[in-house]
């Protein structure tokens, strides 16, 4: 498969040629547009399939393959395709859930009218994704970044109709654009000093030693520009504020983009530019990963206390999302690469699957989204319920048979062991709490006690949407059997090392910690939520136990801890205010400017036409004028009388005999 | 008295403006080609008797100019006669000062 | 050359030219005018060019002479006499006159006597016409035709 290798680009191209085609198609060819949809994706993953199982075969294998774009003078831009064991995974695992969330959507969205157009976005993003994965040049990565962008916007925006889209997709759009700005700063300043944007490029790319030589200081800032890049895209904080409203978009959407692949880009870059951050790393610290720690950890803490206080069942996920991705950049940050790929991965299976299932949900109910309006779906939906539990279980932690519980594990273990502060690590683990107890409150709201308003007349969803849950149900879980200390596999392919099988390993001390935790998280959720949605002493049903029992606290995490009426007040407020400036320096300054001119341009006529009235036509009359008066003088000379012609004659002779005797 | 040149001159002069006097000084349209031919004649006077006062008087140059000049003067009062009868019949005067419809 | 003869053909000469151009009658005038070409016919032959002066007779008296005095039978109205004299054309005249007299006086070289010339013969004259001025002979030929064409159009009645 060597062909394969050296054409890396087909694997993107396919799904993104296809979108096209599929754009061309009318409205009505809805079984087409699936269908090439479908057949991109298998074909993305067969070609996936193939070229990751060559990087079996070496630790660390690295094929690369560079060519020159265009050249501009004596430079030249080069751009190129990598294929590495970070990035082979990625594209299986982007390929197989997007392969599962097109076969759902086929049934999601079938009451849609624009069910072609859908399809079309969706292959589109998903060779937008496939290119940011296998980018060998920052430049390039960049492209498919901004592309990647472009979908989500469309996605969002899904249903053009609906006012609350179209802000959503426009906030997305101009949040995740503040992050590439300076992600895109960052590429300039790398260019400029090291004058090449390639990764790997036979000892002379960037992330190569001679290339990071040359960048010297300027790293630690060009990799947090870099992270500011990804922190937008990955919903950390500050820039978080987007992924929450993007649900208004439909649910598969939520589930490709804004649970297992969009979102997982962020974490991707860092993981790709890593040697940037952890360049001169003293003690296994640099400045940049110190930062990305921090916002990393604050993301999951905040995100995970607002979840607690949603009602709508797609919000909770989204910041569970928003929680696991600042849990992914604390493992990173930490040193633990491997750690957060593995945990990005396994996110992206049950994340996936947890969407699909609230789909799912929603289907069923006919389109209620309010979780305090279900319940008792248990019975009704049974396929769901057991594939949402199997994701559940996965989110919360549980170890050994689910590959959530895995990573999160290494991810701890990695937070643990870092030298700078153990702050991050005690708040990772009331992180972990949090999540047991907000997936386990919604899992009550929604599957378990009476039926409410909304589930009267569920019923389970057709086998074209429950399908895809089994089959990522299934990965969740299978997927752990590559993450267990008693076999690392997946943590040696990613770091290069060499692992053997031993089942000792697999019952550890940490294991015991994990399933404390996770325990007590659930117990707690239990215990707190038991009563959910039904009447309890003076509780309303409606009513939220923890909104009963903390109102204060409760207003604050539901409203997100205000911090889109923060950003409303201060940026937005500014840019208002920018552009009325700019509107003002528009009509007076500029506008006055061109009017002056022309103006100016109209007293140089009145001018011109004057002197051309009064000097140029006077002076032409008079001149005729003059002419006529000098012809008038001389007509009078001509009497008609031969005898005065001949007389004249006579005396100019005359004179002329004269003169030529005077002159001798 | 020894005949010089200039006393041929002199008479050759006097003719001339007797002739221009005539033009210029009759109303009559006659009274100018009498005028004009008598000049003509002093003109011929003129030339023959430079040729016979000339060092190198085998060369007939003068003579051939005055019968040329003789044959010219003849058809031009020939024309010009032409031209008074006809205006004669047009305007039916010879009055030259009524000849003005050249007045500019 | 007889100073004598030239004097009194002089005096002739001048006094009628001024009748010419003085007498009220047009036919005394025209008279004297051919009496004015007698006397520079004798002129010429006093100056030894005596086939000039034969031309002078047959053309200028032969012929011009002959011609004014048609005309003025032709363009005669009941007035005979020409009214009306022009006292400017007096004085340019005696002032042209005295530029020449001036001009003639102040050329020292044509106060030269006359010398000794071989007689021009009409044999000579005809040899040079058709020699040397075979050219100018053909020409006043044509002018001389076109001269008659253009006066015979010049007073052929309109018809109609």
């Amino acid at each position: 498969m060597s062909w394969l290798i050296t054409n890396l680009w087909l694997i993107p191209a396919v799904p993104l040629a296809l979108s096209l085609v599929i754009l061309s198609l009318a409205k009505s060819r809805r079984k087409s547009a699936a269908a090439l949809a479908i057949i991109g994706q298998v074909i993305a993953l067969a070609f996936a399939i193939f070229v990751f199982l060559p990087t079996l075969q070496t630790p660390g294998f690295r094929a690369v393959q560079n060519f020159t774009w265009f050249s501009f003078g004596e430079h030249a831009l080069r751009i190129g395709w990598l294929l590495d064991p970070l990035a082979a995974p990625m594209m299986m695992m982007i390929a197989l859930v997007g392969l599962c969330i097109f076969i759902f959507s086929v049934g999601y969205m079938a009451d849609d009218n624009n069910f072609t157009r859908f399809f079309a976005y969706l292959s589109f993003f998903s060779g937008a994704m496939l290119g940011v994965v296998i980018a060998n040049s920052l430049l390039l990565l960049f492209i498919f970044w901004e592309l990647v962008g472009l979908a989500s916007y469309l996605l969002i925006g899904f249903w053009i109709e609906r006012p609350s889209a179209a802000a959503a997709a426009r906030k997305a759009f101009i949040t995740t654009r503040i992050g590439d700005m300076g992600f895109f700063l960052g590429i300039l300043w790398l260019y400029h000093n090291s004058g090449t944007l390639l990764f790997y490029d036979e000892g002379h790319g960037c992330l190569e030693s001679a290339g990071l030589a040359m960048l010297g200081a300027t790293a630690t800032f060009i990799a947090l520009l870099i992270f500011f890049g990804a922190a937008g895209k990955s919903g950390q904080f500050p820039l978080h504020v987007w992924l929450p409203d993007a649900m208004e978009g439909p649910t598969p959407v939520s589930a490709l983009i804004h649970a297992a692949t969009m979102v997982a880009a962020g974490v991707f870059l860092v993981a790709r530019v890593y040697p940037l951050f952890s360049l001169g790393a003293i003690n296994g610290a640099t400045p940049s990963l110190t930062v990305v720690v921090w916002i990393g950890v604050t993301t999951a803490l905040m995100a995970a206390l607002i979840a607690i206080a949603q009602a709508d069942i797609k919000r909770v996920l989204a910041y569970s999302t928003v929680s696991q991705l600042g849990l992914m950049m604390v493992s990173l940050g930490v040193g633990g690469v491997a750690a957060g790929i593995m945990h990005l991965l396994a996110h992206g299976f049950f994340k996936a699957l947890l969407f699909l299932g609230a789909g799912s949900v929603i289907h069923g109910c006919r389109g209620e989204q309010d979780i305090r309006k279900m319940g008792g779906l248990r019975r009704l939906m049974p396929v769901t319920f057991l594939t949402y539990a199997i994701g559940m279980m996965a989110l919360s932690g549980v170890p050994l048979f689910f590959s959530g519980g895995w990573t999160k594990e290494e991810i701890l273990h990695a937070a643990a062991h870092w030298p700078k502060s153990h702050v991050p690590y005690y708040l990772a683990l009331a992180g972990v709490i949090l999540t047991a107890i907000y997936m386990t409150r919604q899992i009550i709201y929604v599957f378990f006690d009476n039926r409410r308003a909304g589930s009267l007349h569920a019923h389970e969803s057709p086998r074209v949407m429950t399908m895809p849950l089994i089959v990522l149900a299934l990965c969740a879980i299978f997927f752990s059997a590559v993450l267990t200390p008693a076999w690392p596999w997946l943590h040696g392919y990613l770091a290069g090392e060499r692992v053997y099988f031993e089942i000792s390993r697999l019952i550890q001390p940490t294991l015991f910690v994990s399933l404390g935790l996770v325990g007590a998280g659930v117990g707690l959720g239990v215990w707190m939520y038991r009563k959910a949605g039904m009447q309890d002493r003076d509780r309303a049903p409606e009513t939220d136990p923890l909104e009963y029992a903390q109102p204060a606290l409760f207003r604050f995490l539901e409203n997100k801890m205000w911090l889109d009426e923060f950003y409303d007040r201060t940026v937005i407020a500014f840019a208002t205010m920018c552009a009325r400036v700019s509107d003002w320096m528009d009509r007076q300054v500029w506008d006055g400017l061109v009017r002056a001119l022309g103006n100016l341009g109209q007293v140089f006529g009145i001018f011109t036409t004057g002197v051309d009235e009064r000097g140029i036509n006077a002076g032409v009359d008079e001149t005729t004028a003059g002419t006529r008066g000098l012809g008038r003088l001389m007509s009078a000379a001509h009497s008609g009388q031969i005898q005065t012609y001949l007389g004249v004659a006579a005396i100019g002779m005359l004179v002329l005999l004269l003169f030529y005797a005077w002159l001798g | 008295m020894t005949l010089t040149l200039q006393l041929f001159l002199i008479v050759s002069a006097a003719l001339f403006c007797i002739g221009l006097l005539a033009a210029l000084s009759r109303r009559h349209a006659i009274f100018i080609l009498i005028g004009i031919e008598m000049m003509l004649a002093a003109a011929n006077l003129n030339f023959i008797a430079f040729w016979r006062f000339s060092p190198e008087p085998h060369e007939p140059t003068g003579v051939m100019i005055a019968i040329f000049a003789i044959a010219i003067a003849a058809a031009e009062a020939a024309v010009g006669l032409a031209l008074v009868i006809s205006v004669y019949r047009h305007y039916r005067t010879t009055n030259v000062d009524q000849l003005d419809q050249l007045k500019g | 050359m007889n100073s004598v003869a030239f004097i009194v053909i002089a005096i002739l000469t001048l006094a009628a030219a001024l009748a010419a151009a003085t007498l009220q009658k047009l036919m005394h005038a025209a008279l004297s005018f051919a009496v004015t070409f007698v006397g520079i016919a004798a002129f010429f032959f006093l100056l030894g060019a005596e086939f000039v002066g034969l031309v002078q007779v047959f053309v200028y008296i032969g012929a011009v002479a002959v011609l004014i005095v048609f005309t003025i039978l032709l363009t005669r109205r009941d007035v005979e006499k020409d009214r009306g004299f022009n006292w400017s054309g007096v004085v340019v005249a005696i002032a042209v006159f005295g530029g020449l007299i001036w001009a003639i006086f102040k050329t020292q070289s044509v106060s030269v006597t006359a010398p000794a010339i071989p007689v021009l013969t009409v044999k000579r004259i005809g040899e040079v016409l058709m020699t040397n001025y075979v050219w100018p002979l053909q020409c006043v030929g044509l002018l001389l035709t076109a001269a008659l064409i253009g006066a015979l159009i010049l007073v052929m009645e309109e018809k109609g």
